[in-house]
C-alpha cells in the first residue's frame, strides 16, 4: 500500500514536470511574441515604440534567449519561490492574477463533482430498480440529451431564457458589490447563490455519463447468482440492494473519477467564458490571444496540475476502498 | 419457453441456413430502430451537404441588406381571408419602425403572397465545383424571400449558411478522424504488438494525454495556426489539432483488443495449423476487432465535431468568412442580440441532432458487433 502510494506520487511528479515542459513549449510555439503584438498595438495607437524600447523589453523578459533557457528561467523561481513570472499585458505578477481564479476553479470543480455524484447515484439506483418503467425511459432520454447538448450551448440557452423571462442575465460568480471586496461571510453566501447555474451546466454531461455507467453496472450485478441467493434467503429488497450490488457497482464510479475531473475542468473552461465566471478559463483564452506567454503557460499548467493531482487522489482512494485493487497493485 | 425451442431448432446443424458474419451483424443492427433511423439521417445529411449549393436557396455570403436579422419565414397554406391554397406560400416582410418603442420591427404583409416552387432559377453556382448550374431545389417566385431559419446580423440566410457550415463541420470531423485513426492504429498497434518497453512508453504517453483537460489543450494548440493561413489550411490545421489530442482512446482500444485476441484459442489453433502470420492478421485478427474500431470511430466523430464547434465559437478555430457550425454560433455570443433573435441558435440545434444521431448509430453498431448480446 505504502509502496504503491509512493510510486504513484513519483509518477505524478514526473507527469507534472512533463506538463510544465509541454505547456511552456506549446505556448511559445506560435510565431511572433508579445513584444511584436505590443509594438503593432502602439503603432495602431499612433505612437510607435522606438527600436531601443523594444530591444529593452526583449532583453528584460529574456525573449532573445533560446527556449530551454527561457523555460529554466521560468520554472526555477516557480518551484523555489512560487513566482509564476510577470504578465506582459497586465503589468502584474502572474500569481496575483492567478491566485483567486485558481481557488475558484478548484472550488467550482469540486462542487461540480459533488453535484454529479449527488444526482447520478440516486437517479441510477431508481432507474436500475425500475427498469423499462416510464421513469427509466425518461432518465435515459434525459441522459442522451445531456450527453449531446454542448455545455456552452446550454449556458447560452439559460442566459437567453432568464434574460427573456426574468430580465436578468446570470453571469459571474458574485454580485457587483462583492466583485472586488475582500473575502467575508456575505461574499461567501453570495458565491453560493451564484454557483448552482454554472454547476448544473458543467455537471450535466458528467451526470448523464455516470448514470449510464452505474445503471448498466447495477443491471449486470442484479443477474449475478449471489443476488438471487440472497433474495431466495429472504433478504429485504432494499437491504439487498444497498449491501451487495450497489457496493460493487460503485467501483467503476470511483475509478472513472479520473476521467470525470479532466472533463469537468475542460467543460468549465468554455462555460466560464460564456457565463463570465472569474475562473482560469477566460484568463487562459485572453492570454493565448494576446500571446501573454507566462500567464498562458501558467494557466494551462494549473489546469493540468489540477486534473493530474485529482486523478492521483482518486487512484489512491480506490486502492484504499477496494481490497481487490489493493492486492493487485501492491503485489 | 417457446423461444428456446425455436432457437435450438434454428441452430441445428443439419439443413439449417448458415448466416454469414455480416448477415448476423446487419440483422442485429436492423433490430435497433433508432440506430437505423440515425444511419439514414446521417447518410441523408452527408448527401445534402455535398450538394448544398443546389439545396440552399441562396448563396451563403449573399447579403439581403433590407432583411437584417429577419425572423424565420412562416410557410402557410391559408391566406389572410382564410382561403386554402394547394401550393404553400410565404408573405412579404416589411421592415417598419415601431412608433412606441422606436425599434425596427418586421411586420408580415399578408396582402402579398409569393408561391413556393421547386427547382427555381436563382444565383448561378458550380455544383461539385465544376458543373455550372442556376437551378435551386426550392425558392419563392418573384421578389419574395424565404428564410427557413431567419437571417443573421449581416442579412445572410441562416438556413443556407447552415448547410454549408454543416458541410465544413461534418468533414472536419471525418478528416480529423482519419488522422486520429492513423495515429491510434499506429501507437495502439506497436504497443500491442511489441509489448515490453514500447508498450510501457506508449501507455504512459496516452495516460499523460488523457489526464490533461482536452479543451484548454486544444485552445493552446489552436493558437499555433498562423493568422495568414488560407481557410483551407486552417481547416486542415484544426482537424490535425483535434486528432493529435483525440487519438488516445482509439490507441487503447486497438492495443487492448490486439493483446486479448493474440491469446485466443482460435489464433493459437491457426498458428499450430501452419497458417502464415499475414493470413492470421487479415483473416483472424482484423475481423475480430474491425467492428470495435468502427464503433469507436462512430462515437469519435461527434467529439471531433464538438471540438471544432467549441474552438470556432471561441474564435480560435475556423475564422469567418469560413462557414462552419461553430463560426455560425459566434453571432450568438452577444446575449442582447440573441434575446431579440433567438433563431441564431438554430445551428446549435442541428449540432445536437447530429451528435445524438452519431451516438445512437454507435450504440446500434456496438450491440450488433457484440457476439455475446442477443
Amino acid at each position: 500500500m505504502l509502496s504503491y502510494t509512493v510510486r504513484r506520487l513519483g509518477y505524478m511528479i514526473v507527469n507534472l514536470t512533463l506538463i510544465s515542459i509541454v505547456c511552456f513549449y506549446i505556448i511559445n510555439l506560435p510565431p511572433g511574441s508579445f513584444i511584436e503584438t505590443y509594438s503593432t498595438q502602439l503603432d495602431a495607437a499612433g505612437s510607435p515604440a522606438s527600436q531601443a524600447q523594444l530591444d529593452y523589453l526583449t532583453a528584460r523578459y529574456g525573449l532573445d534567449q533560446p527556449l530551454y533557457v527561457q523555460y529554466w528561467n521560468w520554472i526555477v523561481p516557480l518551484v523555489t519561490q512560487g513566482d509564476f513570472g510577470y504578465s506582459f499585458e497586465w503589468q502584474q505578477p502572474v500569481w496575483t492574477l492567478l491566485a483567486d481564479r485558481l481557488w475558484l476553479t478548484i472550488i467550482f470543480s469540486i462542487v461540480s463533482m459533488v453535484f454529479v455524484y449527488a444526482v447520478s447515484i440516486p437517479v441510477a439506483l431508481y432507474s436500475a430498480t425500475h427498469q423499462y418503467s416510464f421513469g427509466d425511459y425518461s432518465v435515459n432520454l434525459l441522459g442522451v440529451i445531456g450527453l449531446a447538448v454542448p455545455n456552452f450551448l446550454l449556458a447560452l440557452l439559460l442566459l437567453v431564457g432568464s434574460a427573456k423571462f426574468f430580465g436578468v442575465t446570470p453571469t459571474g460568480l458574485y454580485s457587483p458589490q462583492y466583485m472586488n471586496a475582500p473575502w467575508s461571510w456575505d461574499k461567501f453566501v453570495d458565491l453560493l447563490i451564484h454557483l448552482p447555474v454554472p454547476v448544473v451546466v458543467v455537471g450535466l454531461a458528467g451526470t448523464a455519463a455516470t448514470i449510464r455507467i452505474l445503471r448498466s453496472q447495477l443491471l449486470d450485478e442484479f443477474q449475478k447468482q449471489y443476488v438471487i441467493t440472497a433474495r431466495a434467503k429472504g433478504v429485504p429488497e432494499r437491504r439487498l440492494l444497498m449491501k451487495y450490488p450497489f457496493r460493487v457497482a460503485l467501483n467503476p464510479i470511483i475509478s472513472t473519477a479520473g476521467h470525470l475531473l479532466p472533463e469537468i475542468v475542460s467543460g468549465s473552461t468554455i462555460v466560464a467564458i460564456v457565463l463570465g465566471l472569474p475562473t482560469i478559463g477566460p484568463l487562459l483564452l485572453r492570454s493565448i490571444i494576446a500571446q501573454d506567454t507566462y500567464v498562458a503557460a501558467s494557466s494551462l499548467m494549473m489546469l493540468g496540475v489540477l486534473t493530474v493531482v485529482g486523478v492521483v487522489m482518486s487512484d489512491i482512494l480506490l486502492t484504499i476502498l477496494d481490497p481487490r485493487v489493493r492486492m493487485n497493485r501492491t503485489n | 419457453m417457446t423461444s428456446i425451442t425455436i432457437d435450438s431448432e434454428s441452430s441445428a446443424p443439419q439443413g439449417g441456413r448458415v448466416l454469414s458474419r455480416s448477415q448476423i451483424f446487419w440483422s442485429k443492427f436492423y433490430r435497433h430502430k433508432l440506430a437505423v433511423v440515425s444511419l439514414g439521417f446521417i447518410l441523408f445529411l452527408y448527401a445534402i451537404v455535398l450538394i448544398a449549393e443546389f439545396v440552399a436557396p441562396y448563396d451563403p455570403f449573399q447579403r439581403h441588406t433590407d432583411h437584417l436579422l429577419a425572423p424565420p419565414t412562416a410557410i402557410t397554406f391559408f391566406d389572410a381571408d382564410g382561403d386554402f391554397h394547394l401550393r404553400p406560400f410565404v408573405h412579404a416582410l416589411k421592415n417598419e419602425l415601431n412608433r412606441e418603442t422606436f425599434q425596427r420591427e418586421y411586420m408580415v404583409d399578408t396582402s402579398v403572397r409569393y408561391k413556393i416552387s421547386l427547382f427555381v432559377e436563382g444565383e448561378p453556382y458550380n455544383l461539385f465545383g465544376f458543373i455550372p448550374m442556376d437551378t435551386h431545389f426550392f425558392g419563392v417566385e418573384g421578389d419574395g424571400k424565404i428564410f427557413l431559419a431567419g437571417t443573421d446580423t449581416l442579412g445572410r440566410d441562416l438556413f443556407s449558411r447552415m448547410l454549408f457550415g454543416a458541410r465544413t463541420s461534418l468533414f472536419v470531423g471525418l478528416f480529423g478522424l482519419a488522422i486520429g485513426f492513423g495515429l491510434g492504429l499506429f501507437f495502439g498497434g506497436i504497443s500491442g504488438y511489441f509489448g515490453g518497453a514500447v508498450d510501457n512508453f506508449v501507455q504512459r504517453l496516452t495516460e499523460f494525454l488523457q489526464s490533461l483537460p482536452t479543451l484548454p489543450l486544444w485552445m493552446a494548440l489552436a493558437a499555433l495556426v498562423p493568422p495568414h493561413w488560407t481557410p483551407i489550411q486552417v481547416y486542415f490545421g484544426i482537424s490535425t489539432i483535434l486528432a493529435v489530442v483525440g487519438w488516445t482512446t482509439l490507441a487503447r482500444v486497438v492495443r487492448g483488443k490486439l493483446l486479448s485476441l493474440r491469446e485466443e484459442d482460435y489464433v493459437m489453433a491457426a498458428k499450430v495449423s501452419g497458417v502464415s502470420e499475414a493470413k492470421i492478421i487479415t483473416n483472424h485478427l482484423l475481423p475480430g476487432f474491425m467492428s470495435y474500431l468502427i464503433v469507436h470511430l462512430t462515437l469519435a466523430v461527434p467529439q471531433m465535431i464538438l471540438g471544432e464547434v467549441a474552438l470556432s465559437f471561441l474564435g480560435l478555430g475556423l475564422r469567418p468568412p469560413a462557414v462552419s457550425l461553430g463560426t455560425l454560433l459566434i453571432d450568438s455570443q452577444n446575449i442582447q442580440t440573441l434575446v431579440f433573435s433567438p433563431w441564431l441558435l438554430v445551428p446549435g440545434g442541428l449540432i445536437i441532432i447530429i451528435v445524438i444521431a452519431f451516438s445512437f448509430l454507435g450504440d446500434g453498431l456496438r450491440d450488433a458487433a457484440d457476439p455475446y448480446r442477443s
